[in-house]
C-alpha cells in the first residue's frame, strides 16, 4: 500500500487507523464525517475488524469505552453535535485512563449549526468538554496527508499514555482530496498489563473504572493524572514554523485555516512584508514555550481561526501579552480567503508603520 | 505555474468527477494536487462546485476564490462563477445550456456544445467529459490526455465498459479546441 493514492482527508483517517492496527471502530453517521464511517463500514470486514454502527453517539463512545478496556486500539468519529454527545463518555475514558482515538471532523454550531467547515469546537477539544480536570491530547492536521500521519501517531500516544487522543479536523479537510501515502509499517501490540481481558496467569482480576467514593483516593489518582499531563507537555508539544525567523508579524493558525493563511503570508511576503506562520500541530499540549520565545523577537501576532476566537486565549496566555495578538476570524461554517486574511496582514502592518 | 480552477453545474452533471479525473491526472504527472467539493446539502439538479488546483508550487489554500479558469455547465454556474476568474482567465462555457457570452474583456471564453457533442457520441452523459477535454486543451494541456485516461481507468476500475466512450468524449472535446 505505499504507492500515492488520491484520497479524501475522511478516508485517509480510516485506511491510516487500520495500518495503525486499529481493528475496532463504533460510530454513528453525521457530515461532514459520514465518509470516515463508510470507509470503515467497508474496510473492517475485510480485515476482520470490528465495525459497528451504533444507536447513537452515546452509544458509540461507550462501546469505545468496553474495546479500550479490553486492551484494543479502537477508535470512534463524528462531527460537533455528536462530539458534544460523546462528551461524558470521553470524561469516563480519561478517568478510566482508556487509550483510544476520537476523531472531530467540525461542523459550523452552536446547536445544530451546518454543516460546514468551522473551528468553534477549539475549547471543547482542549479545555474539557465533558466534567473533570482531565485533558485530551489534541492534534491538528492540515492536509490529507497529515490526516493519516497524526492518526497513526493518535494511537501510538494513546497507548504511551493511557489517554483519549482526539485528531480535530474540520468538514473542509474531512472533504477534500490530496495525494496520500500511506507506508506499511509493522503494528506490534503493546503489553496492556492493565487491560480487562481475562484472568489468564494473574491472581487479581484487572478492574477498569473511574469511581472513587473515598475522596483521598480521588484526589491521589487525580495528582496523578495530572503529573501525566505534566508529561505529555513536556514531552509532546508539536508545531510547524514557516519564515518566523526575521517575522514583524507572525500569524498564529491550525488546521485548514494555517493553508488559507500561508497562501496569504506568500502574498504578503511578495510585497516585502516581514510576515511568518506558527502552526500549533498539537493544541493540547499547546506549544506555549516556541511562542514566549518567539514574542520577545517580533513585532505582533494575527490570530486567524473559524471560530469567534478560541485558541486566542492560548496564544494570549502563552506569549503574556507582551506583543500586541491580533483576532481574524469567520464564524458558522463561513471561511475566509486567502485575501481576506492578507488584508488584514496588511492592515496591521500599515498600523505600526505609522506608529513608527 | 499553478492552475486554480472552479468546475461547476448542476448536481447529476458529473462536475465533482470531472475535478477529480483531472486531479488524479496531475498527481499521476508529480505535481501537487488538492480538490475540495463545495459540499452542502446537494442533490441532482441543485448546483455543484469543486476547487481544483494542480501546481508546481506546494499548495495553500485549497479553496479557489482567484480562479485561472472556470468551467461553467449551466447558466447559475457562469453567473455564480463569472467573477470568480483572474484576468487573463479561461472560461469553458458549456454553451449547450447556456446562451449567453461574458461581457469581460480581460478573459478568454471558449464555447463547447458539450451536451450536443456528447449527444452525438451516444450519451449526454458524458458532457462533462467533453468539457474535461477542452478545458485541459484550452490550458494547453496542463496534464497529459493519456493521463486523464489513466485517471479514469483507475477511478472506473469496475466499469471497464465505460472507458472507450468515454475517451472518445474526452478527445473530442479536446478537438472542438484545436479544430
Amino acid at each position: 500500500m505505499s504507492e500515492t493514492r488520491l484520497m479524501k482527508g475522511n478516508e485517509a483517517i480510516g485506511e491510516a487507523a487500520i495500518v495503525a492496527g486499529c481493528r475496532y471502530y463504533f460510530g454513528y453517521p453525521i457530515t461532514p464525517q459520514t465518509e470516515l464511517m463508510e470507509y470503515m463500514a467497508k474496510r473492517m470486514p475485510q480485515i476482520e475488524g470490528v465495525f459497528l454502527q451504533a444507536e447513537s453517539e452515546i452509544a458509540a463512545i461507550n462501546m469505545v469505552y468496553g474495546a479500550a478496556g479490553a486492551g484494543a486500539r479502537v477508535m470512534t468519529s463524528s462531527s460537533s453535535p455528536g462530539i458534544s454527545l460523546k462528551a461524558e463518555g470521553i470524561s469516563y475514558c480519561a478517568g478510566a485512563e482508556l487509550p483510544c482515538v476520537i476523531v472531530n471532523i467540525m461542523r459550523g454550531g452552536p446547536g445544530l449549526g451546518s454543516i460546514q467547515p468551522s473551528q468553534a469546537d477549539y475549547f471543547q477539544a482542549t479545555k474539557g468538554g465533558g466534567h473533570g480536570d482531565y485533558r485530551n491530547i489534541v492534534l491538528a492536521p492540515n492536509s490529507v496527508q497529515e490526516m493519516a500521519d497524526l492518526t497513526m501517531l493518535s494511537f501510538d500516544l494513546a497507548d504511551t499514555y493511557r489517554n483519549p487522543v482526539m485528531l480535530l479536523g474540520d468538514g473542509a479537510l474531512g472533504q477534500m482530496m490530496e495525494p496520500v501515502n500511506l507506508e506499511e509499517r509493522p503494528f506490534v501490540p503493546q503489553e496492556k498489563s492493565w487491560a480487562a481481558n481475562g484472568l489468564g496467569k494473574r491472581t487479581k482480576p484487572n478492574i477498569i473504572n473511574s469511581l472513587y467514593l473515598k475522596p483521598e483516593q480521588l484526589e491521589a489518582h487525580n495528582i496523578h493524572l495530572q503529573n501525566k499531563y505534566q508529561r505529555i507537555i513536556k514531552q509532546e508539544c508539536r508545531w510547524e514554523e514557516f519564515s518566523v525567523e526575521d517575522a514583524e508579524l507572525i500569524v498564529v493558525s491550525y488546521g485548514i485555516t494555517s493553508r488559507i493563511a500561508r497562501s496569504a503570508i506568500e502574498m504578503a511576503k511578495r510585497d516585502g512584508l516581514k510576515v511568518g506562520l506558527f502552526r500549533p500541530i498539537s493544541l493540547w499540549p499547546f506549544p506555549s514555550e516556541r511562542l514566549l520565545t518567539l514574542a520577545k523577537q517580533t513585532r505582533a501576532f494575527l490570530v486567524t481561526e473559524l471560530s469567534a476566537g478560541q485558541m486566542i486565549e492560548d496564544v494570549r496566555l502563552a506569549t503574556r501579552q507582551i506583543k500586541p495578538v491580533h483576532f481574524y476570524g469567520r464564524m458558522g461554517g463561513m471561511m475566509p480567503s486567502s485575501r481576506e486574511i492578507y488584508n488584514q496582514i496588511n492592515l496591521i502592518v500599515r498600523e505600526k508603520e505609522a506608529v513608527k | 505555474m499553478t492552475h486554480e480552477m472552479i468546475l461547476a453545474g448542476f448536481g447529476g452533471q458529473g462536475v465533482m468527477v470531472m475535478g477529480q479525473l483531472l486531479t488524479y491526472a496531475g498527481m499521476l504527472e508529480g505535481a501537487h494536487v488538492s480538490w475540495i467539493p463545495s459540499y452542502g446539502p446537494e442533490m441532482r439538479g441543485g448546483t455543484a462546485n469543486c476547487s481544483v488546483i494542480i501546481s508546481q508550487e506546494p499548495i495553500g489554500s485549497p479553496i479557489v476564490t482567484e480562479a485561472t479558469a472556470v468551467v461553467a455547465m449551466n447558466l447559475p454556474s457562469f453567473e455564480k462563477f463569472e467573477s470568480s476568474l483572474s484576468s487573463g482567465g479561461i472560461l469553458v462555457l458549456n454553451s449547450s445550456l447556456i446562451d449567453r457570452q461574458s461581457k469581460r474583456d480581460d478573459i478568454k471564453t471558449y464555447n463547447v456544445p458539450a451536451n450536443e457533442i456528447a449527444n452525438s457520441l451516444g450519451d449526454a452523459r458524458m458532457a462533462n467529459m467533453v468539457a474535461l477535454g477542452a478545458l485541459n486543451a484550452a490550458l494547453g494541456y496542463i496534464v497529459d490526455t493519456s493521463r486523464i485516461m489513466e485517471a479514469f481507468k483507475k477511478i472506473f476500475a469496475k466499469k471497464p465498459g465505460i472507458i472507450a466512450s468515454n475517451e472518445l468524449a474526452i478527445l473530442a472535446g479536446v478537438k472542438h479546441i484545436t479544430g
